[in-house]
C-alpha cells in the first residue's frame, strides 16, 4: 500500500546526530523508519543523493496563498507546488484572503484545499480581528478549535495598530496557546509610502516608509507582551533598529520571536532606482546596513526563523508606475537558495542552523507536530534533499505558482532543492515536482494515518 | 540622448550642448516666421495625465515650430480615466507610429518606466513625474541664468561659480531636484532653505548646502533665488502651520526683496501664489525672471525634442 523510499548516501543536517559522513534513510509508511548505512528494501523507490544534503522538511511561517478570493494570483493548489518545489513540507497561509480568514468555515476550507492538494501541510493562520479591519476581535477560540487547529493569528498585511485592542489580543490568544504574529507598521507614519525613506527615496521623489514605524510598533508591542504576560511573533523584521528592539527584548526575557525574509536578508533598497516594481515590497527593501544587521540578529539567535512573505501579484498590478504597484514578491520557490547565498556561503550560518530557522523553529511556533526531532528514526517523514553545490541563472521557469513577481529572476543563485518528502511521498524528485494527480492521490492514501 | 528622463544622469558636455542648442533655437523664435523644417513628417504626442497648462502649451508651441505634427492628449476624461494602463497607452501610441512621447505623470517614475519598457519605442521625453524631476524646467532654468550671466556670449558656458538658492517645499519638488542635479553638474553652488518638514530625507547626502533660515541665507548674497510653489494642502498635512506663518519665515516678500542687491536673479517656475511664498513687488520686479524662463522654456523644448529626434549630427538650418 504505502510508499517505501530509501534515500541513498546523503550528508544528514539538523539531526541529533549532527555527524559528518553520508546515511541512508529508509522511508515507511509516513515515517523515518531508519537510519544506517547500506540499507535495502526489495519493494523501496532508491533515491540516489550522493552529493547532496538532507534537511528537515522547510516550515514556512508567512505565506500568501491568496485561495479564497484571489485565485488569479495564486491558488492553494499552486501555492502548494512552489512551496514543495522550494523544499517545503508545511506552509502557514495568511488570513488576508476574501472572504477574510477570520472565521472556522474559511480556515477549515483552506486546509482541506491543502490535505487535498497534497503537497504541503497548509496551516491557516487565523485574523486577529473580524475582516483585518483593525476593530473587532475575531473568532479565535472557535478557529482554534477547530478541525484546523489554528495557532497563528495575524492581520498580516495590517498591523493591529490600537494599542488597546493589541493588547486584548495578546491575551486572548495566549487563552487558547496561540501567538499574535504582527505586521508592524505604525499606519499614520507610513500613508502613502512607498519604499525606505532615505537617501533612494529621496532622490527618487518616491514617498517614504520610515524604519521608525516598524520600530515604534515592535517596541510597543514587546512591553505590551511583556506586560500581560503573552507571547509575541513579529512578522519579517526589517531594520537594523528593529534587530536591536528585539534583542533588548529577549535579553529582558520577553516572550517574543521574530522573523525575517530572504529577500531582506539579500537585497537592498538601490534596486528601487529603475522603478521595477518588482522590487516593490512591504516592509521595503532597506540599506546595506539593515541587511548586515538582519544577518547577525540570526546569527546571534535574536531572530527566530525565516520565513518567506511569499506574495503573489497578477502581471498587471506590477507592470506599471511604481505608485500604481501592487506590493509583494513571491519567494517560496527562491528562498532556500537566496538564504544559501545570504548565509550559507558567506559562513553566517551553518546547514544546521538553516535546519533550525527554516524547519524546527517555525514548526514550534506555528505549532506543526512532527519537526521537533528533526531527521530522526520514528519522525515523520518530511525531508528536503538539496544540491548545495549547484549553481543556476534563476529564470521564470523556476518558478511554479501562479504569478511570476519575483525579484530574484535573472540574478545567479546557489543550491536547488533535489527532492522533497511530504507524509512519506515524494513531492518533488530530480528536481521537478511529481505530478499533481499522483501526488493527490498519496496524500488521500495516507489520509488515515493523520497529518504531519 | 536616448531619452529625457532625468538631469541626474546628464553629463556636463551634454547639458551644455543641450543649452547651446537653444540659443539657436531661441534665434529662430525672433525670425519673420519663426519655424524650422528639422522635424517635419515627425509626429510627437503630448501624453497628460495630470493637468498642466504651461509646460502642455510649451511643449507644443516648441514642437509647432519645429514642424512636428503634435497630438496633444489629455488623460484625463479619456479611457485612461477609466482605468486603461500606462501599458495600453503606450502601446496604443506606439501602434500609432508616435516618434516621441512627452509625458507627465502624477506618479514618480513613470516616464523611467516606459522608457525602459519594450511597449513602446519612442523617445521618451519627461515633462514632470510626481515628485522625481521635471528636466526641461531645470535645463530652462539654467538657460535663463546663463543668459542673464553672459547675454548673447553665453553658447559653451557652464554656470561655474554661480550661487544658488532654492527656497520652499523641495521635498515635493520635481523642479528642485532636476534643478539640483543640473545646476551643480554645471558647476553652481546650490544652497536648499526649507523648514525640515519640506526637505527629503538624507537631503545631507545631496552635493548641496541646506539651511532653515532664509534672511540668513539671502545675506550671504547669492546670484540667484529661486522661489517654488508652496501647495496649500501642505498645511492640512502638518508641514507647516499657517500660510502666515510660512510666508513669515520662507516667502520672499518686499523687505526681503529690497535688501537684495539689484543684479540678483529671482526665478519661479510658476504658478506662482502671489503673496504666498513671494510677493507681487518681487515676482514684477526687474530682478525677476518669471516670464523670461515662460519664453525661454519653448527653445529648451524645441531644442531637447530636436537632439532627440535627430541627433546633433545634422546642423539647425
Amino acid at each position: 500500500m504505502s510508499q517505501r523510499i530509501i534515500v541513498r548516501a546523503v550528508e544528514l543536517v539538523g539531526s541529533g546526530a549532527g555527524g559528518k559522513g553520508s546515511t541512508d534513510i529508509l522511508i515507511a509508511d509516513g515515517v523515518i523508519a531508519e537510519l544506517g548505512s547500506r540499507l535495502s528494501d526489495a519493494k523501496a523507490t532508491v533515491i540516489d543523493a550522493d552529493g547532496l544534503i538532507a534537511l528537515p522538511g522547510l516550515v514556512d511561517l508567512h505565506t500568501h496563498l491568496r485561495e479564497p478570493g484571489f485565485e488569479r494570483s495564486e491558488t492553494v493548489l499552486s501555492g502548494s507546488r512552489a512551496a514543495a518545489i522550494g523544499g517545503f513540507t508545511a506552509v502557514h497561509a495568511m488570513a488576508n484572503t476574501n472572504p477574510v480568514a477570520d472565521t472556522v468555515s474559511v480556515v477549515e476550507h483552506v486546509m482541506s484545499l491543502g490535505d487535498s492538494a497534497g503537497y504541503v501541510t497548509v496551516r491557516p493562520v487565523g485574523a486577529v480581528t473580524v475582516g483585518l479591519g483593525g476593530v473587532r476581535l475575531a473568532e479565535i477560540g472557535a478557529m482554534a478549535r477547530s478541525r484546523a487547529k489554528v495557532r497563528v493569528f495575524s492581520d498580516d498585511g495590517k498591523c493591529v495598530s490600537d494599542a488597546q485592542l493589541m493588547r486584548r489580543a495578546l491575551e486572548y490568544v495566549a487563552t487558547f496557546g496561540g501567538v499574535v504574529a504582527q505586521h508592524a507598521q505604525e499606519p499614520r507614519l507610513t500613508e502613502g509610502a512607498q519604499m525606505n525613506e532615505g537617501r533612494v527615496s529621496g532622490e527618487l521623489g518616491l514617498e517614504g516608509w520610515p524604519s521608525v514605524a516598524e520600530e515604534a510598533i515592535i517596541a510597543r508591542d514587546v512591553l505590551l507582551a511583556e506586560f500581560v504576560g503573552a507571547r509575541l511573533h513579529v512578522c519579517h523584521v526589517s531594520t537594523a533598529g528593529s534587530v536591536d528592539v528585539v534583542r533588548w527584548a529577549k535579553a529582558r526575557g520577553i516572550p517574543v520571536t521574530a522573523e525575517v525574509t530572504p529577500h531582506h536578508l539579500l537585497l537592498t533598497e538601490e534596486l528601487a532606482s529603475g522603478y521595477d516594481a518588482n522590487f516593490k515590497v512591504n516592509p521595503p527593501l532597506r540599506r546595506s546596513e539593515d541587511v548586515a544587521a538582519l544577518r547577525a540578529g540570526l546569527a546571534d539567535g535574536t531572530i527566530d526563523v525565516i520565513a518567506t512573505d511569499h506574495a503573489p501579484h497578477p502581471q498587471e498590478v506590477k507592470d506599471c508606475a511604481w505608485a500604481d504597484a501592487a506590493f509583494g514578491m513571491v519567494g517560496l520557490e527562491s528562498a532556500l537558495s537566496v538564504v544559501q547565498a545570504a548565509l550559507v556561503d558567506t559562513e553566517v550560518l551553518a546547514w544546521t542552523d538553516i535546519a533550525r530557522v527554516l524547519s524546527s523553529m517555525p514548526a514550534r511556533i506555528g505549532h506543526v507536530e512532527g519537526y521537533d526531532r528533526g531527521i530522526a528514526a520514528g519522525a515523520p517523514a518530511e525531508l528536503t534533499l538539496v544540491d548545495p553545490a549547484a549553481r543556476r541563472d534563476f529564470e521564470v521557469g523556476d518558478l511554479r505558482g501562479e504569478s511570476v513577481n519575483s525579484p530574484f529572476v535573472g540574478l545567479r543563485l546557489p543550491g536547488r532543492v533535489m527532492a522533497t518528502i511530504h507524509a512519506g511521498n515524494p513531492t518533488v524528485l530530480d528536481g521537478e515536482l511529481v505530478a499533481a494527480e499522483r501526488v493527490a492521490a498519496a496524500a488521500t492514501k495516507s489520509e488515515g494515518r493523520g497529518r504531519g | 540622448m536616448k531619452h529625457l528622463v532625468s538631469t541626474k544622469s546628464i553629463s556636463r558636455d551634454e547639458a551644455i550642448d543641450i543649452l547651446d542648442v537653444a540659443e539657436d533655437m531661441s534665434d529662430v523664435a525672433g525670425r519673420e516666421v519663426p519655424r524650422l523644417p528639422a522635424l517635419r513628417g515627425k509626429t510627437i504626442v503630448n501624453l497628460f495625465y495630470e493637468d498642466s497648462t504651461r509646460t502642455k502649451i510649451s511643449f507644443e508651441v516648441a514642437a509647432k515650430r519645429l514642424s512636428a505634427d503634435v497630438i496633444t492628449f489629455s488623460a484625463k476624461g479619456s479611457s485612461v480615466s477609466k482605468g486603461e494602463s500606462l501599458k495600453d497607452t503606450a502601446q496604443t501610441l506606439a501602434a500609432m507610429g508616435a516618434d516621441a512621447v512627452i509625458v507627465r505623470h502624477p506618479a514618480s517614475g513613470a516616464a523611467e518606466v516606459l522608457a525602459r519598457s519594450s511597449w513602446i519605442d519612442a523617445k521618451i521625453l519627461n515633462a514632470g513625474d510626481g515628485t522625481h524631476e521635471h528636466p526641461t524646467q531645470a535645463l530652462l532654468d539654467a538657460f535663463t541664468i546663463r543668459r542673464r550671466l553672459h547675454g548673447d556670449h553665453a553658447r559653451g558656458h557652464g554656470l561655474d561659480g554661480c550661487r544658488v538658492t532654492i527656497v520652499g517645499d523641495i521635498e515635493h519638488s520635481r523642479v528642485a531636484r532636476s534643478n539640483v542635479w543640473l545646476l551643480t553638474t554645471l558647476g553652481a553652488h546650490v544652497t536648499l532653505v526649507a523648514p525640515a518638514t519640506l526637505l527629503p530625507p538624507s537631503v545631507r547626502a545631496w552635493p548641496v548646502e541646506v539651511a532653515f533660515d532664509l534672511d540668513h541665507a539671502l545675506a550671504a548674497g547669492p546670484d540667484v533665488v529661486m522661489m517654488l510653489r508652496i501647495q496649500a494642502e501642505r498645511m492640512h498635512e502638518s508641514f507647516f502651520p499657517t500660510e502666515r506663518e510660512y510666508s513669515t519665515h520662507w516667502g520672499l516678500d518686499d523687505v526681503r526683496m529690497r535688501r537684495l542687491p539689484g543684479n540678483t536673479l529671482v526665478m519661479h517656475p510658476g504658478p506662482m501664489n502671489r503673496g504666498l511664498e513671494i510677493s507681487s513687488g518681487a515676482a514684477d520686479s526687474p530682478m525677476s525672471t518669471v516670464r523670461e524662463q515662460v519664453a525661454n522654456g519653448v527653445s529648451v523644448r524645441m531644442a531637447a525634442l530636436y537632439l532627440l529626434l535627430i541627433g546633433n549630427e545634422a546642423e539647425v538650418a
